[in-house]
């Protein structure tokens, strides 16, 4: 483990309702530079809506998100500026289905980096090659795998480098080799000490890759604790229940 | 080894030959038996031979075709123009109509009024007041050309048409598009021209050529106020002669510039319709 100094991303008693519907309460957690934090839960447990308020692609009703120590929940701040520092990926890939896989993972970085469209093009075929993907480089979404979209859709939020990349249940829609891929690529951008907030319901994958991991419930980290901690020794009712309802399904 | 059909294959093509070789019988006798119905009854009715003398003759038809054609280059011009003018000025509302920016709510509610306007307005009201309105207003850096006053009635009406379809192709692609241009840092403005503009064009294309389409045969419309396109080269053949095939020669010709829009929408729409059932979003 990379020796962890600054904090990178810092979440102060967060709070998100939807109407009468408390979705996150006074929410509060830190992420080290090259930490990799994973976030387990029930489906409507606040995992998304959390990543969605750090990214600012929701609004939030009380405390405060700091990146690298700048308050980016304060009126004054450019969410876009904000977000063109944090990487996010996505269920759904939500790649761009009319563009090919060079120009989706190189919009960001002209559109938004202003780097010149042959140096962008050159960084993006280096990576694709790097992880097995340069063959796809010319071709459009519809047409690859699950697997491939969705390492593609990772690669298009990390080549501007981000700051924190942010995970939302990215292997969900897939089924269990094409999950192997993309957490094989996850577990290589850990590796590279990039800084992750990873919500999933794989927990093999976090017991391999998560420094930390937090069980949400009803909006409210109940339990915090490193992998082993939370999946053998699991305290509250709450975590006991999530695990059994997970191993009664298969999934753990 | 070499593959061998099996005998279930070969009776099963069989059978998908013969019934393809049905459904070919079963069209051919139907047409031909619609196709005489109409011979009869339009050959049959009495004023049968009238009609074809003052609405098909041969040699009226010849003479006033150049003429007529001749006419139909202006139309030619006037669709090309409006066509470029209209499809500006609908994305131009359409982005106004779509756009949330503060700032912009007395164009958004503009462009409201303007498309609620022009779509209900029949566009030969339009014509009159725009054609014959805009002159009796007596300004004079202003044309008065019928044609130029005719165009812009045309893109008028038909530029609120073409918003509304193009409003509807953004609002039909997916929110989570947009917000995955945001997550990038792409800006609301960005996020619109590079992500959810040019997927929203390609889901209204087939539409969007089909008010085109209409849009080539209302240039003819103009001929009410006096400039001599095609109809009324035909109209003033017609006053000549008292035969009305000149306006069967224009129809014709109409008819046969807008059928290579028509086919390339049917092609369009279909090649659309075959990829979206490969994705499986049937």
């Amino acid at each position: 483990m990379v020796a962890m100094t600054k904090t990178m991303l810092e979440v102060k008693n967060l709070r998100k309702s939807y109407g009468a519907d408390l979705v996150l309460h006074d929410i509060s957690v830190a992420l080290a530079e090259h930490e990799v934090k994973v976030l387990v839960g029930a489906s409507g447990s606040g995992k998304s809506t959390l990543l969605r308020a750090i990214n600012l692609l929701e609004g939030i009703d009380d405390g405060q998100v700091l990146l690298d120590g700048q308050d980016i929940t304060a009126v004054k701040v450019n969410p876009d500026e904000i977000r063109s520092q944090i990487g996010s990926v996505f269920q759904s890939f939500n790649l761009f289905p009319h563009l090919n896989v060079l120009q989706n993972i190189t919009l960001a970085p002209r559109k938004v980096h202003g780097v010149a469209k042959e140096e962008a093009e050159a960084h993006a075929m280096q990576m694709l090659e790097r992880f097995g993907l340069a063959d796809k480089a010319k071709q459009y979404p519809d047409l690859l795998s699950g697997g491939q979209q969705q390492r593609v859709a990772i690669l298009r939020a990390v080549i501007t480098k981000p700051k924190v990349l942010l995970l939302d249940e990215v292997t969900s829609a897939l089924d269990p080799i094409l999950i192997a891929e993309v957490l094989a690529l996850i577990s290589e951008l850990k590796a590279e000490g990039m800084t992750m907030m990873i919500a999933t319901h794989e927990m093999g994958f976090a017991k391999r890759v998560a420094d930390q991991v937090l069980f949400l419930h009803h909006g409210q980290i109940v339990e915090a604790g490193s992998a082993k901690e939370i999946l053998e020794n699991p305290k509250t009712p709450e975590l006991q229940n999530f695990l059994s309802a997970l191993r009664e399904a298969g999934r753990l | 080894m070499t593959y061998q059909p099996s005998p279930l294959r070969l009776q099963r093509e069989a059978a998908r030959r013969r019934v393809s070789r049905q459904s070919t019988l079963v069209a051919l006798i139907s047409t031909i038996a619609i196709a005489s119905v109409l011979v009869i009854v339009v050959t049959g009715a009495p004023g049968f031979k009238l009609v074809r003398q003052s609405f098909f003759s041969w040699h009226y038809a010849v003479s006033a075709f150049p003429h007529v054609l001749s006419g139909l280059w202006l139309n030619l011009r006037v669709m090309v123009i409006a066509e470029i003018f209209v499809l500006i000025l609908g994305l131009l509302i359409a982005l106004a109509r779509t756009s949330h920016s503060p700032i912009l709510y007395p164009i958004r509610l503009m462009a409201t009024i303007y498309t609620d306007i022009f779509r209900g307005l029949p566009l030969l009201l339009v014509l009159f007041l725009v054609g014959l309105g805009v002159p009796g207003l007596q300004i004079s850096w202003i044309t008065n050309s019928a044609v130029v006053l005719g165009t812009t009635s045309l893109v008028l009406t038909y530029s609120a048409y073409v918003a509304e379809v193009i409003r509807a192709g953004i609002e039909a692609v997916n929110p989570a598009q947009r917000m995955a241009g945001r997550a990038l840092g792409l800006t609301q403005s960005q996020t619109q021209s590079y992500v959810v503009l040019p997927q929203a064009l390609r889901k209204v294309a087939p539409p969007l050529l089909n008010d085109l389409v209409s849009l080539q045969k209302d240039s003819g419309l103009i001929s009410v106020l006096g400039a001599i396109d095609a109809i009324r080269s035909a109209g003033i053949e017609t006053a000549q002669s008292f035969n009305f095939t000149p306006y069967v020669v224009a129809g014709a010709l109409f008819v046969a510039l807008t059928i290579p829009l028509t086919r390339f929408t049917d092609w369009l729409t279909r090649k659309q319709d075959r990829a979206r059932v490969q994705q499986g979003q049937w």
